[in-house]
């Protein structure tokens, strides 16, 4: 299989006039055509930024790439013009954020608010780009009647699905979906994930689905990667990282979650905070908060050691064979 | 076992430009000293209108609210002041409910102030520091603004402030919803640990099951304003009979990546509680409605020893 994206060692800052935020630290992975990777972590790891770095809509001037590469489709996006960007954007990779209700435009109907998309990528007419809409309301199980309507007119979960719409107007290869479901209702994100994924094997769209419910990533994901600090720090295959779980931090998530198939008297929480992005403390970053951290780990930042098929950890103790 | 707190036929209406809004359509149920009660449904079933009226923030349209046995219904502004010292509300989004403007200390300080709990100022600035220590604030944030703070902790605050007279019950509405989860399970591993050490009784009212699952020992199940399934905890995720509680247990993604459990279609979304029509108001997205549910509303009705449901295709 070929790889579609792929991030080479990124790095982003934010500056602020106080300090510098160190967002995201030397990130790299790979998308093949079809996989629907995962990218899991708590509130301030890094994953918005990753996302919104992949398609160059970091808020100017604070946020900076620092360095690294992303290749898509050997296209270097860090290098190439805001008009070859805009091009890409919607119709080589397209994003649904994670506000339904702030994302829409209040004053457009939710038909033209798709049209508006077409049009910026197909040569058509005015009436064939409102008929796609339509099309497109129809495919995410909303009445095409229902395109002359506005935003305030629509729900919560049925708002979604016009932003999901809006996302795939244009077919496009890659779609990264920030936390597209967490504002909803269990019984209407079961809806919206059972039609993301009806749509998936339709359109065959990759997709980077962002989140930190790892059951929603347990029912949709085929790879994951679990982010801290701004760092990878434990990548696999699904069955890799929930049968394998080996990084402490992963562990701690898996012991914070409350599951319904199981009985605990009390959770296991990671004790503590993430750091301050901006003050990060030396070595690993998660040597604060882990139960198992060394001198090493206080000093040195772990690399990720490869632990067989395509597992990886950023942990000193994997080398010695995994902790106890 | 002694009931703390009972609600009877309890009902709250608002009046809409559209009609009559039912937000909370009579509900029963009663709290036993010392336990939770859990209160679990989706956005718009009535379970924080529920929570308010119990503590008064809104007055009940009609129905009774019984504590330690006294019907506290339409006691006036002064008559719950005193009331108010054994009931207390955390809410739901630590980051609007703290006045930005207080410090730690000043927020937790006020409700001693309001009462007028202790004697001196060396007095209230130790309650202050017990109280911050219980609930696991360092000495050291008593100066800061909750701007200053991240969700845990500001949570910790909230729960400090409803600590600090000295309740018997706690109104909890969604205390954990805006936290992440490792955050979210040190609150609970608070909640649960402050129960235990001072016996308090909860009502925890939550969206999310496998929260309530973990901290109730009754649960509630509430759809457009109506209780559609009550039980103890334990039978609850055993068996559920109502339609909707099966359908709502079934939408919540497992972590468990071998054992898929068969997904319940639930079609549409929640319905209008204005002016609702008769008939079960699940009716319109229930899988297995009849005929009969579109006419006439099912009673809560027990159908094994303390597990009650509303629905006609339970007998």
């Amino acid at each position: 299989m070929s790889k579609q994206l792929e991030i080479k060692d990124l790095y982003i800052d934010y500056h602020t006039d106080d300090a510098t935020v160190h967002a995201v630290n030397g990130i790299s992975f790979s998308l093949e055509q079809g996989e629907c990777l995962g990218l899991v972590g708590e509130t301030g790891a890094g994953k918005t930024t990753t996302a919104l770095g992949i398609l160059r809509l970091l808020p100017k001037p604070q946020g900076q790439y620092k360095g690294g590469e992303i290749h898509f489709n050997d296209i270097d996006l860090l290098s190439i013009g805001e008009e070859a960007m805009r091009n890409i954007r919607g119709k080589g990779i397209s994003m649904i954020f994670q506000d339904p209700m702030t994302s829409l435009n209040p004053v457009l109907t939710v038909g033209e608010q798709i049209a508006e998309v077409v049009r910026n990528h197909e040569k058509c007419s005015k009436k064939e780009a409102q008929a796609k809409a339509k099309a497109m309301l129809e495919k995410v199980g909303i009445p095409a009647e229902r395109s002359e309507e506005y935003p305030h007119q629509f729900s919560g979960g049925m708002k979604q699905r016009v932003v999901i719409a809006i996302a795939l107007a244009c077919n496009p290869e890659i779609l990264i979906a920030d936390e597209p479901t967490t504002a909803l209702d269990v019984t209407i994100q079961a809806q919206v994930l059972e039609m993301m994924r009806g749509l998936k094997e339709e359109f065959h769209t990759s997709t980077i689905l962002i989140t930190h419910d790892l059951g929603v990533v347990a029912e949709m994901c085929d790879t994951v990667a679990i982010m801290y600090s701004g760092q990878i720090v434990e990548y696999g295959t699904l069955e890799e990282i929930y049968d394998h779980t080996m990084h402490p931090y992963t562990i701690g998530l898996f012991g914070s979650i409350l599951d319904l198939k199981k009985d605990v008297d009390r959770l296991q929480p990671i004790p503590g905070m993430i750091p301050d992005p901006s003050n990060l403390p030396p070595g690993c970053p998660f040597q604060t908060r882990c139960p198992h951290a060394t001198d090493r780990c206080r000093q040195e930042n772990p690399p990720l050691h490869a632990v067989g098929g395509s597992h990886t950890v950023r942990c000193h103790l994997v080398e010695k064979g995994g902790m106890a | 076992m002694e009931q703390l707190l009972e609600v009877r036929d309890l009902k709250k209406y608002f009046k809409t430009p559209r009609g009559m809004l039912h937000a909370v359509d009579g509900v029963n149920f009663s709290i036993p000293k010392g336990k939770t009660l859990g209160v679990v449904g989706e956005s718009g079933c009535g379970k924080s209108t529920l929570g308010r009226v119990i503590v008064h923030l809104l007055d009940a349209t009609d129905g009774t609210i019984l504590y330690q046995g006294q019907d506290i219904t339409h006691l006036n502004k002064g008559q719950m002041k005193e009331i108010r010292k054994d009931m207390q509300m955390i809410f739901q989004d630590p980051f609007s409910s703290l006045n930005p403007r207080m410090t730690v200390a000043e927020s937790i300080e006020e409700p001693l102030k309001n009462y007028r709990i202790c004697a001196s100022r060396d007095e209230l600035s130790q309650r202050v520091s017990e109280i911050m220590e219980t609930v696991g604030l360092a000495e050291r944030l008593a100066g800061s603004y909750p701007h200053e703070l991240d969700g845990g902790r500001r949570q910790r605050i909230g729960i400090a402030r409803a600590l600090a007279l000295g309740p018997k019950f706690i109104v909890c509405d969604e205390p954990v919803s805006a936290l992440d989860v490792s955050i979210q399970a040190q609150i609970l591993n608070l909640m649960m640990y402050l129960q235990e050490e001072k016996g308090l009784t909860y009502l925890f009212i939550t969206h999310d099951l496998s929260v309530v699952k973990h901290i109730s020992d009754e649960i509630v199940v509430m759809y457009l304003g109506n209780v559609v399934e009550k039980s103890s905890t334990q039978e609850l995720f055993e068996e559920q009979l109502h339609p909707y509680t099966k359908a709502l247990l079934s939408a919540i993604p497992s972590v468990d990546i071998h054992n898929r459990s068969q997904r319940i279609a639930m079609k549409g979304e929640i319905t209008s509680p204005i002016d609702p029509k008769p008939g079960c108001r699940f009716a319109p997205r229930c899988p297995h409605a009849t005929p009969q549910c579109f006419s006439a509303a099912p009673a809560l009705t027990e159908v094994r020893p303390g597990h009650f449901v509303a629905c006609h295709l339970c007998k």
